[in-house]
Order: C-alpha cells, then sequence, then structure tokens
C-alpha cells in the first residue's frame, strides 16, 4: 500500500533518491537545499541507502564527482541551489555534453548580490541553455514524482542526459506538505536497474572526454542539440508510464481552465498554485482567465505551448528572474519566440516580481491579470511591468 | 602494399558523432600522427648517451620507443617538443633545437 505522509520537498526528494535506490550521491550543503544532503547522508549513516555519499569540498567537486560515477554507469543523484549552481556551472555543460544521466535537484534560490538566500528563478535561467532536461515542480509530491521520473527518463538508452529537477527555495524546499509514497515494488516496476551503455571498463577500453579541434566540434554539438530534442518524445512517454503506475499524469504544458479563456496567464513552479487561486477568483466573477503551468522547460515544448494558447487574445508570463538589459523576463522572450511567426497567436505581456523570495500572493496575480488585460488594451511602451516593487516603474524600454 | 586512408574529423557528419564523442576504440592514437604542430625537436648525442632509457621513462607522450637495438629516440611523428627528455638527460646528449634550424 502506498501511505500519505507529511513531508517538505527537500524529503520528497531525498526520499525519492532513497527509493530509487541510487548508488552513488556527492552533494555540497548551501541554503536552501541543505535538508536534502543532510537526509540522504542519514540514510546511508543509518543503513536505509546503500550509496556512496561523497562530501565534497565544492558544489564544483560534487558536480565533478557525480561526472565519473556516471561515467561508470552508477545511479547518480546531487541538489543544489542559487550560488552553488553557480560554481558548478561549467561541470554542467560537461554533464550534458558527455551524455552522463544523473539527477540534480536544485531549490531555486536568487543569485547575489545583494545576498540573498531566498527563492526566485535566476539561478534556473542561469543554466538554460546547458543541455540538461529540466522540469519544475508546483509541490512536494511532484518533487517526489519528477524526481523518479527524471531517472526513469535521463537513463532511457534514447535519451542519456542528466535531468534538473526545479522546485522553488522555502516555499517547497521547507514547507511540509502531504506526500502519496508508494510501495517499492511500484517504483522498481517504473525504475528498473540502469546499464549505462558507455560504462568505463578495464576489461572494455574506451576514451570519454577527448577534445574537439574545429573540424569535428560543431558536429559533435549539432548531435547533441538534435538529440536533446528528440528526448521530448521519451519524456512524454515517461510522464504516461508514471502516471499509469502511480496514478497521477503530467503533461510538459499544464492548462488550468483554459477552454474559451480569452485571457491566459503562465506561471512556472510553485507560484502556480497561488495563480490557480487568482483563477478561480476571477472565473466565479465569471471573467475569461485561464492558466498555463509550464513544466517542462528543456527542451521547450513549442507544440504543446501553441496548442495550449491558440484561441486566446492575451498571454501574460510571469517571470521570477530579470534578464538584465534585455527584451523581458526570460520565459516571456521564449514565449514571444515561440508564437512570433504564428499567424494566430495571442499578445504576449511580460510581468517581473516574485525576486528574491518576495511572496506573490492572489491579489497580486490578480493584479497582474487585470493590468495585462489593460497594457494590451491601452498599449505601453515599457518591455515588462513589475509587480508588488516599492516605487513606479519606467524605462524599460528597448 | 597500398596504406589505407585514416578517417579525420571531416570524413564524419553529425549523425556519425558516437554519444557523448566517446571513443569506443581503445589506443587509437597511435595510428594518427600527432606531432605536426613541434616547434622544438630533440637532437641526440649518440657519443654522449648511455642509453640509460630515462628519456623514454619520462617522455609524456610515449613518441620515444624502447629499441630493440641502439638508441632510444624520439619519433618525430608523435614528439610534441616539449624538452622534457632534454631536461632529464643526466649526461646532457639531448638537445633541443628550433625546427628552422637546420
Amino acid at each position: 500500500m502506498s501511505k500519505r505522509v507529511g513531508l517538505e520537498a527537500s524529503h520528497a526528494a531525498a526520499e525519492a533518491a532513497r527509493m530509487a535506490d541510487v548508488d552513488v550521491i556527492a552533494a555540497y550543503p548551501i541554503t536552501p537545499q541543505t535538508h536534502i544532503p543532510e537526509r540522504l547522508a542519514e540514510m546511508v549513516a543509518d543503513g536505509e541507502l546503500n550509496a556512496a555519499y561523497i562530501p565534497v569540498e565544492s558544489e564544483h567537486s560534487a558536480l565533478s564527482a557525480c561526472l565519473g560515477s556516471a561515467a561508470v554507469g552508477a545511479r547518480t543523484f546531487t541538489a543544489t541551489a542559487g550560488q552553488g549552481l553557480e560554481l558548478m556551472h561549467e561541470v554542467v555543460y560537461v554533464a550534458s555534453s558527455m551524455r552522463y544521466p544523473m539527477v540534480m535537484t536544485v531549490c531555486n534560490r536568487a543569485l547575489s548580490a545583494p545576498l540573498s538566500v531566498w527563492g526566485d528563478h535566476s539561478d534556473a535561467m542561469a543554466v538554460r541553455d546547458t543541455g540538461w532536461i529540466q522540469v519544475f515542480c508546483q509541490n512536494s509530491q511532484e518533487a517526489f514524482d519528477m524526481t523518479l521520473w527524471a531517472f526513469r527518463v535521463g537513463e532511457d538508452s534514447r535519451v542519456l542526459f542528466p535531468v534538473m529537477v526545479h522546485f522553488d527555495g522555502f516555499n517547497l524546499s521547507h514547507v511540509t506538505e502531504p506526500v502519496i509514497l508508494p510501495e517499492q515494488k511500484e517504483v522498481d516496476r517504473f525504475l528498473p536497474r540502469f546499464q549505462y551503455p558507455f560504462a568505463l571498463d578495464p576489461d572494455n577500453p574506451m576514451t570519454h572526454g577527448a577534445f574537439g579541434p574545429p573540424d569535428i566540434y560543431s558536429e559533435a554539438k549539432i548531435a547533441q542539440e538534435v538529440a536533446l530534442r528528440k528526448s521530448k518524445a521519451v519524456i512524454i512517454q515517461g510522464f504516461e508510464e508514471f502516471g499509469d503506475i502511480f496514478g497521477r499524469y503530467y503533461h510538459p504544458v499544464e492548462p488550468y481552465g483554459i477552454q474559451g479563456a480569452k485571457t491566459l496567464l503562465l506561471t512556472m513552479g510553485s507560484f502556480s498554485e497561488t495563480a490557480k487561486i487568482a483563477i478561480d477568483t476571477k472565473k466565479d466573477k465569471r471573467e475569461s482567465v485561464g492558466l498555463i503551468n509550464l513544466r517542462l522547460w528543456r527542451p521547450f515544448p513549442f507544440e504543446e505551448l501553441r496548442q495550449a494558447v491558440k484561441d486566446a487574445e492575451t498571454l501574460i508570463v510571469f517571470d521570477r528572474c530579470i534578464s538584465f538589459g534585455g527584451p523581458g523576463g526570460p520565459v516571456s522572450s521564449e514565449i514571444r519566440s515561440a508564437l512570433c511567426n504564428e499567424e494566430e497567436r495571442p499578445k504576449v505581456v511580460s510581468f517581473i516580481g516574485g525576486l528574491g523570495g518576495r511572496d506573490m500572493s492572489v491579489k497580486d496575480f490578480e493584479y497582474v491579470i487585470d493590468r495585462g488585460r489593460e497594457i494590451v488594451e491601452k498599449g505601453s511602451k515599457e518591455l515588462f511591468e513589475t509587480v508588488g516593487i516599492r516605487g513606479k516603474v519606467t524605462g524599460i524600454r528597448g | 602494399m597500398t596504406e589505407k586512408r585514416l578517417k579525420t574529423g571531416s570524413d564524419f557528419t553529425w549523425r556519425d558523432m558516437e554519444v557523448g564523442n566517446i571513443v569506443t576504440e581503445a589506443g587509437n592514437a597511435s595510428v594518427r600522427k600527432t606531432g605536426d604542430w613541434r616547434t622544438e625537436r630533440p637532437i641526440l648525442d649518440k657519443e654522449k648517451c648511455t642509453k640509460c632509457a630515462l628519456c623514454w621513462i619520462y617522455c609524456p607522450d610515449a613518441a620515444i620507443k624502447p629499441p630493440k637495438e641502439g638508441y632510444y629516440e624520439a619519433d618525430l611523428h608523435y614528439c610534441k617538443g616539449c624538452g622534457i627528455c632534454a631536461n632529464i638527460c643526466p649526461v646532457g646528449a639531448i638537445t633541443m633545437i628550433e625546427e628552422e634550424e637546420k
């Protein structure tokens, strides 16, 4: 029997790693991710998990150790946040380019300066183009589910990519919620033992990580890009298989009450659940609104997004990150690019808020929807607007 | 007998790339001549050489092979001209000269 227990998202992710029977954990503790390596270290010390726990001296070393672990075909897990992900940055590219499956939880945290341990999506957006499969979670249950799913998809012989599971620092990492934990035999059915086809083996020597001179580098990178894009079919298959076993079905783009809605709001991560309440409140007042929760961030789900928004007049995209000097929030820029050549498409409005742990209330999302519609009706010279910032923000011009 | 032409990077399309650019064939560096970017090369003075083999042991690129007979000399198809052999030689039998010099 599955059981329903109270877990914060950090412990849900650690529990998923335990039930996935990971072989190697290499992680460096950093707020707000600390509870994950702490819990896993306890499990290993208490004999609940038969894994090598490598206590490293930095995040750069954590992910480097994971490279070695993945190279010999071990099921590998790590976790980090904010500055830690930045310190890893060089190695983040290596993991995906060498096609090493592993799972990394990122408890999303703002980047310095000013120093902030609180949540936003700056760290996630800084690794946007690193070639990892990336998903965002709305709650603790999803933190558990996406972690299991990430192993299943990344290790698939048609994929062989590392997977990053994002959830919001503190809003999820430190908040206890009910989580349904499955039976071990269900997990084993979903996630069979892993056989990495290119595992380093003294009896069958091969070279990993050779250099790439100009006559081969371009071909190597295109091969990687095509493979990442093709992984979407397995990503979707993995969501379906997960649903068939555990009863919870996930999708790259998740609509909430969008049928016939003229105005759509798009959010990622835990704020989607707050935004859903704002949508419900507005629907009660007969307003034509709906929400899109963007789960899959890389590879970007172009078709699914276009399908979801094709009948809407206005699409308001909410970002928890600034692309300094750029065209808008990073998510809104991607959405605009995805839609710009479509004949029928909604007008896209960019909002930025929720930076460095600033909360977004239901009322704040109601304001975003109201003001978003007003911008489309009356026009605005600003590239994006903000919510919850003291003082009128102007001069965000192209 | 004609030597089979070795494949170079230009012979591969992106579709030919192995997953993660892994080289599945072990030890294939020896079939590729890799020393063409050398700027200095070692010259051995056979009068001084005692055949102690330290140059062979220290060569970081396995460019010096143990001879069945004769002297330890660098294979210039692989030697990168780093000069470690010249530095380690206890009797000063190896000197580095610029490639441009005769």
